[in-house]
């Protein structure tokens, strides 16, 4: 009896064991599954062009890295095993039902082809109804994020009511489509449950009928009866295990949406063979074009035909009326968008023949909008010079006058940007400019550098930033006088073409576009 | 053998008090994340990790404006561990459920009445045979005709109560999360400047989405999974102890040792999942700020750089994710080795008394059947406390969330603000002994005394770091002074409700950020019930129509479809539309016209003379040309005024501003 006992604690820990180990042996690919497809994403994401992430709210993507790839992890945790397994258990099931009472079995069989166009009925629907909340779930999440990026305005013109309100209404829409789900869900449950149900009810009845008569045994029944009890679990399942196939395939399809968009190739163009760079020849346009992808037909593209050439170590100040595509100009240098027309070369070769990393190393930029990341002050700068040394940064913070950050709490090592300390415009500005000029590029891309800057510390950077310009050869819009003053000529931008170029005293005599363009500052500078 | 059953810690009475939390036990006071320190997201770069001394915001470091100095490391928004008070997530849930009381009531009741006609198939099998049978052999098809109708109604219930409880439970879970969400949201609209500086949009988002779909889990099949487990274990458990005492009683003293485990894994688990919802927030802000800022990203390479910081993160994530999965493994196999060895234990002890003779054999079989489905739900048992313990960790971020107080709370009596003369519409406005310090200490404003009179246009101007901003922002009331009072009208604006101050007072950026939508809903932020009309009416007064006008769609362009190309001056030109639209007793431009072009800050200037014309206004300016359009300067340095007047009078001293302009006019030619 003692080895009856042993035995049976034996299996109890085999059982226990096996158990574990099935666990064990999912957990860490289950995670490792989830985690690596986000990677992807991310690094696919990072690797699309700009005009990708112009197009997709950022809440869009970021729901897909992560409800999305949750919900799947979630699957193939647990419904997909579910799935498999309580369909072979059904089909055996069957098998052996037939096999014991094949006029009975047929009878619990009547059902599946009712279910079956049901659930082919129930899956269009609900996957429609789970791409539409998944959907919303993302607008959701920008909602939530441009509440925090727009705050100031939200506050400044005591909006939280209104915005608020905006996501109510988003999310009583996400519960009107969820409980839409929940209504079909139901539905398919209920008739899954009650169908087979009222078969087995039928084979009851018929099967008690046989006994009666003496056809068949009172254990047969039992037996048969039995046997289709221990289905109803399984065909029961299959209702939440449709439905969580349906959510994690609409899942799926949204993050292959993102995946699917394809990379940029890293050369547009094969290299011209004739034209081999040609020494130092500076930044040439060649009847560059450019039209957004998605822009309407009728709308004439932003830049039709410009032609610049800014000679090596020369600065050419790209002025032009707002929204003339100054800023669109200085993103195709650096190929964040791509020319649809013409060509662009650095020193004679085409950029459209070049690596993206390789141009990027040549050109540095400072945009518009100065971005800090969550990174220390020097990491920030340094980012535009991998393997600078410690003098270059010195260097390039004596440039654009961000002594500043020596004063901040753990120096040029304190946290910046969303998660560290927030800085003022203008210093956010000096830092970019830092990062632009601190690998001494050949090429310097600068958008409005000095906007933001108060008129002392304005004087300083123009001085130091001279020096700069002095070797480099650098497009640089601007918008008023003292920063044209940078540039050696100028360049006037206007109706998608290059429509003058000249010094800045030369234009002001010649052309009434830039003189309307700089005039604030004349008749500013003549009233005292 | 005595039963005292009542005073075990049962699993069903364990989980069914979490529940409802009607249970006294309040979770372990030690398990809460904040008493970690090595929570911290792997990139939290300074100092020493581990200082956790400090525990309330109060005591933390506070960047605002660039004045002030940095988070220090134990810092609890670094460590995305904000300070929350005992048993929050429970009060949290708790509250959450309460107006759906009845409806959760339904649900039981639904799913109870459902699980107990799913029983009655057997019964009727038995029936059929026993009665039907020897009724049909006499012809007698009432029995039969009774079975088919009972099994038929049978079907029939089980589907319609199963169609009740999901519509049922569904509907509750939804309201849950439609209430959670608004919280959150809400709340976080309400706090103020300095929490959202310190926070991060990425975190909140894991808040409002991540952690929430937490307790999405818990609440679609919580209660299933609960139920079902309580009922059967109760079920089971009063079959056995009537078949036999002794092995009844046996079976029930195992919850002892099963209650232990289960106590164990919740503690550990809960643990595992607090960093978890950590993690995947880290993951969600490095995501977020990189999408936010790709073309800095493209530009300057970080890609790969990028990668592998995001690869830190998310493996971080991962682990946690792996190790709760790992915490459930642990569970199961534990508990199903107690469970197992007990019905070893239990047959063995039961076949010695069938061998005495004190045990029908009958009997010993059906108990070793049924303790077999006794032990059955551990499994489902463990679901439901993962989910339990997923929600818990993430509703206590929550509830950590929605612990913080506004340190800019609405007024609970708020007073109106005199009616002003449609001639003269604007506003007066004093500081009156105000000092401001940022919480880490180094006081920004020492002591600020100055009025300006409705109407007046004040120009302020001074070196980065001199209190201007800090000015602007007490006025607009994006913070409280820690002294003194900002009256407007003679009434502090602490005492005024949100949309009064509102009408009063309105504030124009440097940063000019556009939300989702058309051109038209942007500038609408202004004045949301304001018509098409007066929409254009502010963007032709501001000079913004003509571009707007250009747009493919005109006014109602998706600016996030085409938001790359709106350019950073027409942002600008559209948040002053907005400002224009609002129509304020006082205007605050700070550095708002950094991006404009000069034709776009003269439409500003000219705006301001026709449109804004007799408003109060404070414009903080570092281009002189704005100055000249003000009828006082004000300059600003350390904290203080140094200088106050006319700019011409100014311009001709020899003071600070007289330099600046000499500097300004040289710099323009």
């Amino acid at each position: 009896m003692w080895r009856g006992g042993a035995y049976l604690l034996l299996l109890g820990v085999a059982e226990a064991g096996l158990f574990g180990l099935r666990r064990w042996l999912v957990a860490r690919p289950l995670a490792g599954v989830e985690a690596a497809m986000r990677a992807d994403l991310y690094r696919h994401l990072q690797r699309l062009p700009v005009s990708f992430h112009d197009r997709w709210a950022s809440g869009q993507l970021l729901s897909r890295a992560t409800a999305d790839l949750q919900l799947l992890r979630m699957f193939l945790a647990f419904p997909l095993t579910f799935l498999l397994v309580n369909s072979a258990t059904i089909v055996v099931g069957f098998a052996i039902l037939l096999a014991q009472e094949w006029t009975l079995g047929l009878v619990l069989l009547a059902p599946v082809v009712p279910l079956m166009v049901l659930c082919s009925w129930f899956e269009t629907r609900y996957s429609i109804g789970a791409r539409v909340a998944q959907d919303q779930i993302g607008d959701l999440t920008t909602i939530v994020e441009e509440g925090v990026l727009g705050i100031r305005i939200i506050k400044g013109f005591g909006r939280h009511r209104s915005q608020a309100r905006a996501f109510g209404s988003l999310s009583r829409r996400v519960r009107e489509t969820e409980l839409g789900k929940a209504r079909l869900l139901a539905g398919l449950w209920a008739l899954i449950l009650t169908l087979p149900e009222l078969a087995i009810g039928a084979a009851l009845v018929l099967g008690t009928v046989q006994v009666a008569d003496g056809a068949m045994s009172a254990g047969t029944l039992v037996a048969f009866l039995s046997t289709a009890l221990a289905l109803r679990w399984p065909v029961e399942s299959m209702g939440f295990l449709l439905a969580m196939s349906q959510e994690s395939a609409t899942a799926t399809e949204r993050y292959f949406e993102a995946m699917d968009a394809p990379e940029q190739a890293d050369m547009t163009r094969e290299s011209a063979a004739g034209k081999s760079p040609s020494g130092a020849d500076g930044l040439r346009f060649e009847g560059v074009e450019f039209r957004y992808a998605d822009a309407p037909a009728d709308v004439p593209p932003v830049l039709r035909g410009v032609d610049l050439h800014i000679r090596s170590g020369e600065t050419v100040a790209l002025v032009g009326a707002t929204g003339s595509g100054k800023t669109t100009l200085t993103a195709l240098v650096p190929r964040l968008h791509e020319a649809t027309g013409g060509r662009i070369t650095l020193d004679g070769a085409d950029i459209a023949a070049m690596p993206r990393g390789r141009l990027r190393e040549l050109v540095s930029v400072a945009f518009e909008e100065p971005t800090l990341f969550s990174a220390t002050a020097a990491d920030n700068v340094l980012m535009g010079a991998e393997g600078a040394e410690e003098a270059e940064l010195r260097r390039a913070l004596e440039v654009s006058q961000a002594g500043f950050v020596y004063a901040l709490p753990q120096g040029a090592h304190t946290q910046v940007g969303e998660q560290g300390l927030s800085l003022s415009g203008g210093q956010r500005q000096r830092l970019a400019l830092a990062r632009a000029v601190v690998g001494r590029p050949r090429f310097l891309v600068l958008d409005d550098p000095l906007s933001a800057l108060d008129v002392h510390t304005e004087a300083l950077v123009e001085a130091a930033l001279r020096q700069v310009l002095a070797t480099t050869t650098a497009l640089v819009v601007a918008h008023r006088p003292s920063t044209v003053l940078l540039a050696d000529r100028v360049a006037l931008l206007s109706g998608g073409r290059i429509a003058a170029v000249g010094a800045h005293h030369e234009l002001l005599r010649t052309s009434a576009e830039y003189r309307a363009l700089m005039s604030g500052a004349a008749d500013g500078g003549s009233s005292r | 053998m005595t039963t005292s059953v009542s005073g075990q810690p049962t699993p069903e009475g364990e989980a069914d008090g979490q529940h409802s939390h009607s249970a006294g036990d309040g979770p372990p006071p030690g398990d809460s994340p904040g008493g970690t320190s090595d929570d911290s997201p792997g990139t939290s770069p300074r100092g020493t990790p581990g200082d956790s001394s400090s525990d309330s915001p109060g005591g933390s470091s506070l960047g605002t404006s660039g004045d002030s100095p940095g988070g220090s490391p134990g810092d609890p928004f670094d460590r995305d561990v904000l300070p929350t008070p005992q048993g929050a997530s429970r009060t949290l849930l708790a509250s959450l459920l309460r107006p759906r009381r009845g409806r959760v009531w339904v649900t039981a009741v639904a799913l109870l009445f459902q699980q107990a006609i799913v029983q009655a198939g057997p019964l009727l099998v038995a029936f059929a045979l026993d009665s039907a049978v020897p009724a049909l052999r006499e012809d007698d098809f009432g029995p039969l005709t009774a079975v088919a109708a009972t099994y038929a109604l049978c079907a029939l219930a089980s589907g319609g109560l199963q169609y009740a409880f999901v519509r049922a439970s569904r509907r509750v879970s939804q309201d849950v999360l439609l209430d959670l969400r608004g919280r959150i949201f809400r709340h976080a609209q309400a706090l103020s400047l300095d929490f959202h500086e310190r926070y991060t949009s990425g975190r909140l988002i894991s808040r409002a989405t991540a952690d929430v779909e937490s307790l999405r889990e818990l609440l679609n099949d919580g209660l299933e999974e609960l139920l079902g487990v309580a009922l059967s274990v109760v079920y089971i458990s009063a079959l056995l102890l009537y078949l036999d005492w002794g092995l009844g009683a046996a079976a029930v003293l195992t919850f002892w040792p099963l209650g232990l485990r289960i106590q164990s894994f919740r503690r550990r688990s809960r643990l595992v999942y607090g960093k978890r919802s950590t993690a995947i927030a880290a993951v969600i802000v490095k995501f977020a700020e990189t999408m936010n800022g790709i073309r800095p990203v493209q530009a300057f390479r970080r890609e790969r750089a990028n990668d592998a910081e995001f690869h830190g993160l998310n493996h971080r994530h991962e682990r946690f994710n792996g190790d709760a999965i790992l915490e459930m493994a642990r569970y199961v196999v534990s508990s199903r080795l107690v469970a197992n060895t007990a019905v070893a234990a239990i047959v063995l002890w039961g076949a010695y008394r069938v061998a005495d003779g004190g045990l029908a054999l009958g009997v010993l079989a059906a108990s070793v059947l049924y303790l077999r489905r006794l032990y059955d739900p551990i499994d489902r048992l463990g679901m439901f406390l993962n989910s339990y313990q997923s929600a818990a960790a993430s509703l206590e971020k929550i509830a950590g969330l929605l612990a913080q107080r506004p340190s800019v709370p609405e007024p609970v009596e708020p007073r109106p603000l005199p009616v002003r003369d449609a001639e003269r519409p604007g506003r007066e406005v004093v500081f009156e002994g105000v000092g401001f310090a940022y919480r880490t200490g180094g006081e920004v404003l020492p002591r600020l005394d100055l009025a300006i009179p409705a109407g007046q246009t004040t120009a302020v101007v001074g070196s980065t770091g001199a209190g201007k901003s800090t000015l602007a922002k007490l006025l607009a009331r994006f913070y409280d002074p820690s002294r003194g009072r900002v009256l407007l009208d003679g009434v502090d604006l602490r005492e005024l409700s949100a949309p009064e101050l509102r009408r009063g007072v309105v504030m124009v950026t440097q940063e000019a950020f556009l939300f989702s939508g058309t051109v038209a809903e942007n500038i609408a932020i202004g004045r949301p019930d304001a018509s098409r009309e007066e929409i254009e009416r502010a963007a032709k007064a501001i000079g913004a129509h003509d571009f707007i006008a250009a747009l493919p769609d005109g006014y109602d362009t998706d600016v996030r479809k085409r938001g790359g190309r709106i350019s950073a001056g027409q942002r600008q030109l559209v948040s002053f539309a907005r400002a224009l639209l609002a129509d304020p007793g006082v205007l605050i431009l700070d550095e708002a016209t950094s991006s404009l072009d000069i034709p776009g800050e003269r439409a500003v200037q000219r705006a301001m003379h026709t449109v804004l014309r007799g408003r109060t206004a404070v414009v903080i300016a570092h281009r002189l040309s704005t100055v000249n359009i003000a009828d006082r300067v004000l300059v600003m340095s350390d904290g203080r005024i140094v200088e106050d007047g006319p700019p011409e009078e100014l311009a001709r001293g020899e003071g600070e501003f007289a330099s600046l302009h000499q500097a300004w006019r040289n710099s323009t030619g």
